[in-house]
Formats: structure tokens, sequence, C-alpha cells
């Protein structure tokens, strides 16, 4: 384990970066919510690493708060993707492809 | 009969619903409901105006010796301090209005059954005639001046519905129009004199639009609201000036004539034109406050007497003569009330209303009988083929000229020896010229029209025949009060019946205006005058004999039309004056069609291309802005998706590089 933060931060911007890349240029709609899963995890790690060199401090029984956030944030994006492959579901049966591009509903 | 009096206009306006309602099928028949409600209005007024009249009506409150009737039908505007009430107020004055009114109204209705017998438009006819007997009958009995105004408008919708009858025809629609118009100049004065009215009272504690108490408030503080009150007086004067016609609103009238004959009669010259009148001797006690307002309201109404009458002289339309002359005794009773005698103005008022109301049946007998000609040139010697017509337009005809002891006579020489006895003798000169003027008029058309020989075509003269009774009754009629209303209501001179009525209403603007009161010298003073207005009457009417002829019993003279042409050539400048009604046509034309019309184009332009183009351009811009950023919804998730990625970047990079400083 390095000493520096930057290493992990470059390392959580490097994989954010991918991820949005990821959201904003792919057609397919699950590889848009495997980058969202991409982007949440490079926070997580961001987050993960400033608990590391004690940003967040401990809770009274000696618990790192960083965790918790990482840990909350695994939970919530696990529920995220749970409802966004349903929504992507109902609109696949509905529009017959995957592609986002003939998603333009919200035009109406 | 307090509760009879609200009747008096009610029953038209019902006459004028039922008959525009359901007329149309009743054809033929539909005199019957507007000519029954005008008889019993005609009635209940007379009635109530005996009452009135005799001193049988109750006192009106907070007076002594004001006999008549108040009444409140329901409040209008109940808005704080501010109390419009519609009711009536019968006082001798409005009593003396609705004998005029109503009776020549009747007469009129009757006339119209048989002169209006083949109109398409028979129904439209009386239902208009109807509506017009309310408004006018109205105006007379309000008592705010927010009701005479609406009145006054009502009076002017029915005059453009009547003068426009005929609207098929395009000078009758655009003299409608011209009456409307002109009509609106006075009526915009008339609005700005009630508003100031109320400004006024409002200024004083006690805003009010009730006519008696805003004008015996305005007389309370007369001393420090000098000019308030002139100038409202001017504007109601405005008012008058438009409905009746006076220069320089004069214009409309003759062109009023356009519509049906007895419309001429009833509205342009026995009742409506009339209204200007009333209207200023009701407000007697305001303008005898303002002694400015009252010369302006002499000068304006002698010079309307004599430009008139020098426009008469000369016209060949034989109802144009006579609107000229309506326009001429207007003018006398304003010359009248500006002097003071309001009196005298409400006497020639009243006998005016009867023989030139007379007059112009009897024209309209006439244009009936030569099959619509309406050109003096061409007729002549009627006398021998419509002789009823022709005595009464006879009668009436020496009634307007003066010659005792028809009504004319006492009527004008009052105005005359007032105006002179309170020190106008310049509204005494010119109105001395006015009568032989008037004289002169009157008999060129009576020679033209009956005397001499027919100047139109020979088969048109074997089809003339009198008027239907219907409409020879009513001239009958008429031609009894020209005859005796003068000796009935103006002896014994001096102190005279209608002044022993009128006294209580006018006494306290006569105290105001510290009128001479001598006694009446019928071998001094009064004599002379009497004895210049008679001269000078009869010396007109020799005149006009000499040049158009007579022919009544044993006073013969021909018709001499090459001393008449003598006489145009030796006045070349004077006669074409005359024909061309002094220009005034051409005036107006020239300020508001050529001149008004430019700088109207011009206010279009202005209107069109700055004001609508700036908020054309606002619209055009939110339009454009819209359609542009319309394209940015695109309804693709990844493009929102990219703007809030840009966004973010823009924000982080920004507080990067503010935070670095």
């Amino acid at each position: 384990m390095s000493n520096s933060l930057d290493a992990y931060l470059i390392l959580s911007g490097i994989l954010f970066s991918i991820g949005t890349f990821g959201f904003l240029a792919r057609r397919n709609a699950i590889s848009m919510l495997m980058s969202i899963e991409l982007m949440l995890n490079a926070v997580n790690l961001a987050i993960v690493a400033f608990a590391a060199f004690g940003a967040f401090g401990e809770t009274a029984q000696g618990v790192s708060r960083g965790s918790v956030i990482a840990l909350m944030v695994i939970s919530v994006a696990a529920a995220e993707a749970t409802v966004g492959l349903a929504i992507v579901i109902a609109i696949y049966r509905n529009k017959r492809t995957p592609l986002v591009d003939e998603y333009d509903a919200m035009r109406q | 009969m307090e509760s009879l009096i609200p009747l008096i206009p009610i029953l038209p306006i019902a006459g004028f619903a039922f008959t525009a309602l359901v007329g149309r099928r009743l054809g033929k028949g539909a005199h019957w409901v507007p000519v029954s409600a005008v008889f019993i209005a005609w009635v209940i007024a007379s009635l109530a105006a005996y009452n009135v009249l005799s001193g049988a009506a109750p006192l009106i409150e907070g007076s002594e010796d004001l006999h008549g009737y108040t009444g409140l039908i329901y409040t209008w505007i109940p808005a704080g301090d501010l109390q419009v009430a519609v009711g009536y107020f019968v006082d001798p004055l409005t009593a003396c209005l609705l004998i005029v009114v109503t009776t020549i109204g009747l007469l009129v209705h009757v006339y119209s059954i048989g002169y209006m017998s083949h109109d398409p438009g028979y129904w439209r006819f009386f239902a208009y005639l109807n509506l017009f007997m309310f408004s006018m009958l109205l105006l007379v009995l309000a008592d705010s001046w927010l009701v005479v105004f609406v009145a006054w408008e009502l009076v002017g919708l029915s005059s453009y519905l009547l003068i426009g009858f005929w609207y098929r025809k395009n000078s009758a629609a655009l003299a409608a129009k011209k009456a409307f118009l002109v009509n609106r100049v006075g009526d915009v004065g008339f609005a700005l004199g009630i508003m100031a009215i109320f400004a006024v009272t409002l200024a004083l504690g006690e805003p009010t639009l009730n006519i008696r108490h805003s004008i015996e408030l305005l007389i309370e503080h007369a001393a420090e609201l000098t000019i308030p009150i002139t100038v409202i007086a001017l504007l109601v004067f405005a008012g008058a000036m438009g409905k009746s016609a006076q220069f320089p609103l004069h214009v409309w009238l003759p062109d009023a004539m356009e519509g049906p004959t007895p419309v001429s009669a009833l509205i342009h010259a026995a009742t409506m034109v009339n209204a200007g009148v009333y209207l200023v001797a009701r407000a007697n006690g305001l303008f005898a406050s303002a002694p400015e307002a009252m010369v302006v309201v002499a000068a304006i109404g002698i010079f309307t007497a004599i430009l008139a009458a020098s426009i008469a002289m000369t016209q060949t339309d034989i109802k144009r003569v006579l609107a000229y002359s309506t326009l001429s005794q207007l003018g006398y009773m304003f010359a009248a009330l500006g002097v003071g005698a309001f009196t005298a103005a409400i006497f020639h008022l009243m006998t005016h209303g009867f023989f030139k109301g007379l007059l112009f049946l009897g024209s309209g007998s006439v244009i009936h009988a030569v099959h619509e000609e309406q050109d003096m040139r061409n007729m002549g010697g009627l006398s021998k083929k419509i002789p009823i017509t022709y005595a009464t337009m006879l009668v009436g005809s020496i009634a307007i000229a003066g010659i005792p002891p028809l009504a004319g006579f006492f009527s004008k020489d009052e105005i005359l020896g007032e105006a002179f006895k309170f020190g106008f003798w310049w509204v005494w000169g010119i109105g001395l010229f006015v009568a032989l003027l008037t004289a002169f008029y009157m008999f060129r058309l009576m020679g033209l029209t009956f005397w001499g020989d027919f100047r139109g075509p020979k088969e048109l003269w074997n089809r003339i025949h009198e008027s239907p009774p219907v409409m020879t009754v009513p001239l009958i009629l008429l031609a009894i009060p020209s005859v005796l209303l003068g000796l009935l209501l103006g002896l014994p001179l001096g102190d005279s019946v209608l002044k022993n009525w009128l006294e209580p209403v006018f006494i306290e603007a006569e105290e105001l205006l510290a009128l001479p009161h001598g006694e009446y010298q019928l071998f001094g003073i009064d004599g002379v005058l009497i004895l210049a207005s008679v001269t000078v009457a009869t010396v007109g009417l020799l005149l006009a004999w000499r040049f158009f002829g007579v022919e009544i019993g044993p006073v013969r003279m021909p018709f001499r039309p090459d001393a008449v042409r003598a006489m145009a050539a030796r006045l070349p400048f004077l006669y074409r004056a005359s024909l061309n009604k002094w220009w005034f046509d051409d005036l107006n034309h020239l300020l508001f069609i050529v001149i008004g019309g430019r700088v109207a184009a011009f206010l279009w332009w202005f209107d069109r291309v700055v004001v609508d183009g700036t908020v054309n351009a606002v619209g055009g811009l939110t339009v454009g802005a819209g359609r542009g950023l319309r394209m940015i919804q695109t309804g693709r998730v990844q493009n929102y998706a990219l703007g809030i990625a840009f966004g973010l970047i823009v924000m982080a990079g920004s507080y990067l590089i503010l935070a670095s400083r």
C-alpha cells in the first residue's frame, strides 16, 4: 500500500472518466447501466481512499465512517441497478431494441 | 300622479321593445302599439304639466314657490359618497318641454302613419320613433347629470338611426354618420363638463351629480370658484352646441334632412335640437354665475342666427331652407339665454317647436304631393292643388316671420326686447336684421312653392293631389297652437302667463345677473321695440313678395325671376357665399378630410410601423428563440447527460481556476 492519496484519486478519476465516457458514448442501455456502476465504484474507491487517510474520522465504537458511506453507496448502487434493469427491460419490450437512440419518448 | 310619471318614458320604450321584436309580423298594423304608447304618455304628461303649471303639484323640497314632482326610481350607482340616482324632476320648465315633446311627438306619429305607409321599413320607423320619444322624455325628466348624458347619447343614437333610415341611399348613410360624428365633438365637452362638476363638488366635500343640488352648491361657492364655474359652463355649452347645431357644429343639421320628413319635423326641428336650449336653461344658475360664458352663448347664438338665415336665402331644397331656418331660430334661443332672457328662450322654444314642426310636416306633404321632388325650382302654384297644406304652411310662415298676433311674433319680440333692455344692443341689432331675413326667406319659400305657375313637368301637374286626412289633420292641429300659443302664453305683455309659470325656476339666476326690471311700457320703449320688429318683419315679407310673388286674396304680385337674377348679380360675393353655405363644408373638408386625413395617415403609419413593429419584434424574437431552443430537446437521455457532464466540467473547472487565484 502506497502512502500517497494521489494514486487512489487518479485511479478513481480514470475509472470515473471511463464510466462517464461509457454512459455518454455507448448506445446499448445495458452498457450504460454498467457504466453507471463503474462511475459509482470510482466514487466508492475515492471515499474509501479518503477514509483510509482519515478524512471522515471514526465513530465512538471505533468504526471508520468512510466504510459506512461506502457500504451505503454499494447498497444504493445495487438497488439502482435493479430498478434500472427493470426499466430497461420494460422499454425493450415496447421498443424491441436495446439501443437508446430509439428511446425519444421524453421529447413528447 | 307621482306613480304615473315614470310611465311617461317607460311607455315609449315598451312600445319600442314590442315593435322591434314583433313589428315585422304586424305589417301595416305596426303603428298601433307605438302610437297608443305615445298617446297615453301624452295624456299623462299633459296632466302632470297641468298640475305643475297650475300649482296643484306639491312644493319641491327646499324651495318656496317651485311646484313640481320629484321622485326616485332607483339608485343606479351607489358608491360610497357618490349616489347616482335615476329619478324624475318635473318643475315648470320640464312641464313646458313635456308639452312640446309629447304633443308634437304624438302628431308626428299620427302623420307618419300616412307619410310612411308605402315604406317597407314601416315597423322599423315606428320602433325608432318610440326609441326617440323615450330618450327625449328621459332627457327632460332626469334629475341627474349622468342620466341626462345617457339620454343625450340616446337621442343622438335615435337621430342617427332615423337620419340613416333609408340606409341604402348613400347620401343618407353619410348624413347620419356626419350627424353622429359632429355631435360627438360637442358630447366630449359635455362629458368633460359633467366630470368637472363631479370633481368640483367632490373638492367641496359634497360629491353629487344631482343637477339641482350641484348647481346650488356651485352658486354657493361662486365667489371663490369663478374660473372652474366658467369652464364648466362652457363645457356644458359645448354639448348644447353639438345637439342644437350651433356654429361651428352646425354643419350636421342641414344634411340631417336626408331622413324622412316626419323625422326632420320631430327631431331636427321641434324637439331634439331644443335639448341644448333646455340644458342651458336647466343649468341657468350655473350660467348666471359665469357672466363670461353667458356672453359666449349670446355671441355664438346670434352669429349662428345670422349665418344660417343668410344661407337660407338662396337654398333651393325646400327642406334645407327650413333646416337653415331652424338653425337660425335656435340661434335666437341661445342669444336669449346668453343675455339672460331665459323665459323668452323657452317661449321661443315652444312656439318654434309648433310652427317649425308644422312647416316641416307641411313640406313633407308638399314633397309627397309632387312625388318626392324637393327642389323648389320645380314647384310653383301648388296652392291650387293642395289647399290644406298651403293654408297651414301659410300660417306657419306668418308665425315664424313674426307678424302679430301669431305665436312667433310674441316669442321673437320678447327675445329682441329683452336683449335690448338688458344692454345687449348688438344682439338686438343683429337679431332685428335676422328677423328681416327670416320673413324674406320664408316668403321666398312660399312664393316659389305655392304661388305663380307650376314649373315642373306638365304630366306631373295633373297627378298632384292633397295628402290623406291622417297627414292633414296633424297639420291643422299644429296650425292652431301656431296661431294661438303666443296669445295664450305671451299676454299680458311684460307679465305674461309663461313668465309667471317659469319665474320660480329662473328667479335665482335673474337675481344673480341683476337684470334691470323696469315697468313694462307699451307706450314707451317696449312699444317702440315692438314697432321696430314688426316693421322689419313686414319689410322682409314685402321684399320677398316683390321678388317671388304673392297670391293672398286680392294681394297679387308675379314671380320675377329676372329681378332675382339681377339682384344676385349685383351682390355676387354675398350670393355665392350664401349659395355655398359660407364654404363651411369645404372648410371642414379641408381641415378634417384633407389635413386631418394626412395626420391620420401619418398616425396610422406610426402605429403600423413603430408601435406594431415593436410589439411584433418582441413576439418574433420569442418565437425565433423558441424555435432554436426546441432543437435541444431531443428526448435522448445521452444528450441530456452530455449537458450535465459539460455543465459539471464548466462548474468544476471555473471553481478550480477561481480557487487557484
